[in-house]
């Protein structure tokens, strides 16, 4: 969780970036990860990486796919915070990376506490999926199923996955594609609405934190 | 040496169709507080920023006390010029002592100075360092806000002072009352100020020079009496009320019409200090009704003003109808 997270704020970073190739990695690095199921992601990773131990394996795809989720979650925070802060912080004449530190994560990290929370559960459920199973049962019977489902055998379960992953990417990809628009035609008003939860939330931090100094 | 100067300066916005500012040449000289004025959209913001390289100028040159503000980097320059914007400014998730305190920060000062110094400008911007220092900027008016955006702008003590429309959103009484103060502050650290708004009467009030823009263009850069009584075009009478003569009278100080106290005179006239305006001395005439008052210094009787001071006074400053259209 916590490779995703740091994860995920680099890939949002990236993809606010100004820089392009940055941008165009943190784009793919989001779009693969996010738009293939997670099942197939583990086992992919196993078949990849067979040397490794399971733990290893899990954590990796995991906080892989949890970053490129992350990423989403961050970005949403980092735009609901007013350029002014930027300008703000510039003027005084300090760097990209300072400002981020210390002026825009900080705030767009309110934002994104919530839906982080949401993050955090559906992880621990899908780290069960990686543990209770254990993995390479999990894989020995996968690879049963294709076998069977396979008339000769020809098919490599490597393969049948990958295709099943692409599969999946052509309909989340047509998904994201959906949800741009209906984002941009939202635009501003879904911007307030962030904004005014941030202001939200931000007081009830600060009342929490003005509480224990006091 | 100027301490800031603008050599024809445009900008051009790659999405504009006509540059935001065209041509601008103004020299600004050190301690000048220089007040831009004009309608909404003429370019006023874009000028400003492009001093702290918030906007770069598609043509013409900006020095900063001499130096093209091209060869120093970023965020050195940015350190030397303070910066007060609207609202926005302060970062909500520090306390007012961390707002002040992030240029001496950047600046790797001691704590112990740093303190000190956060102490000291609170003292300065009238809020008690004891009781707001640990404020959040949403626990402050908007008037307060503004004060510790004015102390964070000048923590590091730099040399010029940017301020676009910081009174902008704040009641008229306050906004007097931050007007005030901000005079008083410049008289004590004697900054030079350029000074972005749109209001024609804290213009008048604040600047030394005043500069009216309009549609990208600078139209007259002068000391604001000048431009109330010898306005460079029609606009510019329009925009400043150089046809009010209640404007004009505004700007006089009574120090310059008094004459000295004749000896004897009984002290039971009604008094006035002497650096009010001739406006603010009509008006205390007309209250009490009399015909003449004493002029005092902090206190102490230093002349008297009469009645007929100012008619000649206002009849003396040429009026904007009689200037060529
Ligand atoms: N980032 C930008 N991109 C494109 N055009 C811009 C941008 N910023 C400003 N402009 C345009 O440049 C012109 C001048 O804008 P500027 O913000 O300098 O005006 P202003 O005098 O400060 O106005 P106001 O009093 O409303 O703040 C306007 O026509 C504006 O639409
Ligand atoms: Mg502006």
């Amino acid at each position: 969780m916590v490779m995703g997270v740091i994860l995920g704020v680099f890939a949002a970073l990236g993809k606010t970036s100004k820089i392009l190739p940055l941008r165009i990695i943190a784009e793919v690095y989001i779009w693969l990860f996010r738009g293939t199921p997670v099942l197939v992601q583990l086992i992919l990773w196993y078949t990849i990486l067979s040397q490794t131990p399971e733990f290893t394996i899990a954590l990796i795809a995991l906080g892989l796919n949890e970053g490129a989720y992350m990423a989403e979650i961050v970005r949403a925070g980092l735009e609901a915070i007013d350029k002014g802060q930027t300008e703000a912080a510039q003027s005084l004449g300090m760097r990209y990376g300072q400002i981020m530190r210390r002026i825009v994560l900080p705030q767009a990290m309110r934002v994104v506490i919530p839906p982080t929370g949401n993050e955090v559960i559906s992880m621990l459920k899908t780290t069960s999926l990686a543990s209770v199973i254990a993995l390479s049962e999990l894989l020995q019977r996968t690879q049963n199923i294709y076998t069977c489902s396979s008339c000769d055998g020809a098919f490599h379960p490597l393969e049948l996955l990958m295709i099943a992953a692409i599969y999946y990417l052509i309909l989340t990809s047509i998904f994201t594609v959906i949800q741009r628009y209906i984002e941009s035609r939202l635009g501003d008003r879904r911007a307030g609405e962030a904004g005014r939860f941030g202001d939200w939330f931000g007081g009830r931090m600060q009342q929490a934190i003005g509480g224990r100094r006091a | 040496m100027p301490a800031v100067a603008f050599e024809h300066v445009s900008k051009r916005y790659s999405t504009g169709e006509h540059a935001a500012v065209k041509d601008c040449t103004l020299l600004v000289e050190t301690g000048a507080f220089v007040v831009l004025l004009g309608p909404s959209g003429c370019g006023k913001t874009t000028l400003l920023k492009m001093v702290n390289r918030l906007i770069e100028p598609s043509e013409g040159r900006i020095t900063v006390d001499g130096e093209d503000i091209h060869s120093l980097p970023e965020t050195a320059l940015r350190r030397r010029i303070g910066y007060v914007i609207q609202q926005v400014g302060l970062f909500p998730h520090m306390s007012v002592e961390q707002n002040i305190a992030v240029v001496p920060r950047l600046l790797h000062w001691p704590k112990e100075r740093t303190s000190e110094r956060t102490d000291a400008l609170l003292e300065l911007v009238g809020l008690p360092p004891d009781e707001y220092r640990r404020r959040r900027p949403r626990e402050l008016s908007g008037g307060q806000q503004q004060r510790v955006g004015l102390a964070r702008a000048i923590a590091a003590d730099p040399a010029i002072l940017l301020m676009d429309e910081p009174f902008g959103a704040i009641d008229a009484i306050t906004r007097a009352r931050l007007q005030d103060e901000l005079l008083r502050i410049q008289a004590q650290v004697r900054k030079t100020v350029l000074f972005v708004t749109h209001d024609v009467e804290e213009a008048l009030r604040l600047a030394d020079v005043l500069v009216v823009m309009r549609e990208g263009r600078i139209l007259q850069a002068a000391h604001p009496r000048t431009i109330l009584s010898q306005p460079a075009d029609p606009f510019v009478a329009e925009l400043v009320g150089a046809s009010d003569l209640l404007r004009r009278l505004s700007l006089i100080p009574i120090g310059e019409t008094m004459h000295p106290l004749p000896t004897g005179k009984p002290a039971e006239l009604p008094i006035i200090e002497r650096r009010e305006s001739l406006r603010a001395a009509l008006a205390k005439l007309l209250d009490s009704g009399g015909q003449s008052l004493i002029v005092v210094d902090s206190g102490v009787p230093a002349g008297l003003i009469e009645l007929s001071d100012i008619y000649a006074a206002a009849r003396q400053a040429p009026s904007a109808e009689a200037l060529p259209a």
